[in-house]
């Protein structure tokens, strides 16, 4: 499909991320909804209780799905346990990773140490990296230029997104970013959100982790099976799907460049299974604003707030049914995203700055 | 020294909570811990100037409520990414159900 070029800039060191810091478009103050600090305070605990069972189940669920493929191996019955290991090693990693990695998960910090390392080598995000690129996500959510986790840039290159479902280009990346960082080599996008002090360490897991798939690959090779490789690594491509799937959602197609949650991001309702292995990121106005609420919390937290945000998408299918046609129409008119109506009982977006965004997406 | 502020009373502070308090175009956050004592700090988080009072206390630790930073609120002490730099801390003493700060 063609597409004109962009007039964003998505460099952390180019123009427009000069041009957010100059403006104060970038560390600016965000909009929240108002909530009493008592019940804000109910939200906010933490509790191992909810982590902890979920982490068994993830758990017992991975090694007996992995052990299933092991032993049907060679055999078409290995097909639904590698489904069901791919999506728990490739999929709900993306949500331990994010919510271990806000260290909101389990109240023991500890436990959310580990099960974050887990979860990282699974996802193949460096543990160090990813904790910096996820803060400055929060800082400056969907600003272009400052923001190093937008999953579609403008004007959406959708091979790229389809090429996610199969976490081939994200593999790739990370495969040779893990190299780089263990070769000694922080990039210079890195060095703008990783403290100098903090760079050394991303070095240390991208040597250990090159290590552990080294050996992966000699016992692949000794072995002269394939086996170890579908158990390690390989499943960050065949079960990357659903991340891509519910993760795509959290901001595909909305606003870019607004300091209000309520217009770059998106709650949607989805089924139990997917809200399991998302563990409720689905809740995602409510999490970009209030990041200290656990994601147990987060039905209850949407329940107090959602007479101020804009009605959350029904479904799955139906996040798809808006954001595709608003891919589309963005490689024609990059400036067009959808426009996240409030309800009356919501206080209105901040006009003075959010119309022109606006005027340009007609 | 007489730079002991008043900041509030004791009572206005849950147990295990925290809370703003803004003096001499300062700002400053006064914990009261489980154990029903009292500590200040500076009040925005270190990191990206975050009030620190909308954050969560949990034993000895404050939790920032913008990437969930986390100190001891009682030292000061940064504890880990991504915060990197101490918080300064300041005396406390409660005087007649009072709250009192040095300020210095
Ligand atoms: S502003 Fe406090 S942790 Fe970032």
């Amino acid at each position: 499909m063609s597409t004109t070029p962009s007039r964003r800039d998505y460099s952390l060191i180019g123009r427009d991320a000069k041009l957010a810091v100059e403006t104060g478009l970038s560390a600016a103050e965000w909009y929240h909804t108002d909530i009493p600090r008592k019940q804000m305070k109910e939200l906010m605990q933490r509790s191992d209780g909810p982590a902890i069972r979920d982490t068994i189940i993830w758990l017992a669920a991975l090694i007996l799905s992995g052990a299933g493929a092991a032993w049907f191996w060679g055999t078409w019955w290995c097909v639904p346990f590698f489904f069901v290991y791919g999506v728990l090693y490739g999929s709900s990693t993306d949500s331990r990773w994010h919510e271990c990695g806000h260290g909101t998960a389990f109240r023991t910090q500890w436990m959310n140490d580990v099960i974050y390392q887990i979860a990282c080598f699974m996802i193949m995000r460096n543990p160090v990296t990813w904790r910096w690129s996820h803060t400055r996500h929060h800082t400056d959510t969907i600003i272009v230029g400052r923001d190093p986790e937008i999953s579609v840039m403008r004007p959406p290159d959708l091979v790229r997104v389809v090429l996610a479902f199969v976490g081939v280009l994200d593999a790739w990346h990370a495969m040779s970013d893990m190299l780089r960082n263990a070769a000694g080599n922080i990039s210079a996008a890195e060095k703008t959100f990783i403290p100098e002090q903090e760079q050394p360490r991303a070095i240390r897991f991208a040597r250990i982790w090159t290590a552990i798939y080294a050996a992966t690959i000699a016992l692949a090779l000794y072995t002269g099976s394939f086996l170890p490789l579908m158990l390690v690594g390989l499943p960050r491509l065949y079960g990357a799907w659903h991340h891509v799937m519910v993760g795509l959602l959290q901001h595909g197609g909305l606003a870019d460049n607004v300091t209000d949650h309520r217009l770059n991001s998106r709650t949607v309702y989805m089924n139990q299974i997917s809200r399991f292995i998302y563990w409720n990121m689905n809740y995602h106005v409510e999490h970009h604003m209030f990041p200290m609420v656990p994601y147990h919390a987060l039905p209850k937290l949407h329940e107090l707030v959602k007479h101020d945000l804009p009605a959350p998408t029904p479904s799955i299918l139906a996040g798809y049914r808006e954001m595709i046609p608003a891919f589309l129409r963005q490689l024609r008119n990059e400036d067009y995203f959808l426009k996240r109506e409030l309800p009356p009982t919501a206080r209105p977006y901040r006009e003075e700055f959010h119309n022109d965004a606006v005027a340009a997406a007609e | 020294m007489s730079d002991w502020v008043e900041a509030c009373a004791a009572g206005d502070i849950d147990e295990e909570d925290v809370m703003r308090f803004d003096h001499g175009g300062r700002t400053f956050a006064i914990y009261r811990s489980p154990d029903d004592d009292y500590f200040a700090t500076d009040g925005l988080c270190t990191h990206e100037k975050v009030h620190l009072a909308d954050g969560l206390v949990m034993d000895d630790i404050i939790e920032c409520p913008k990437h969930n930073g986390r100190f001891n609120y009682k030292t000061g002490d940064a504890r880990g990414a991504p915060v990197c730099v101490n918080l300064r801390t300041y005396p406390v003493r409660v005087d007649a159900g009072k709250v009192l700060i040095q300020v210095g």
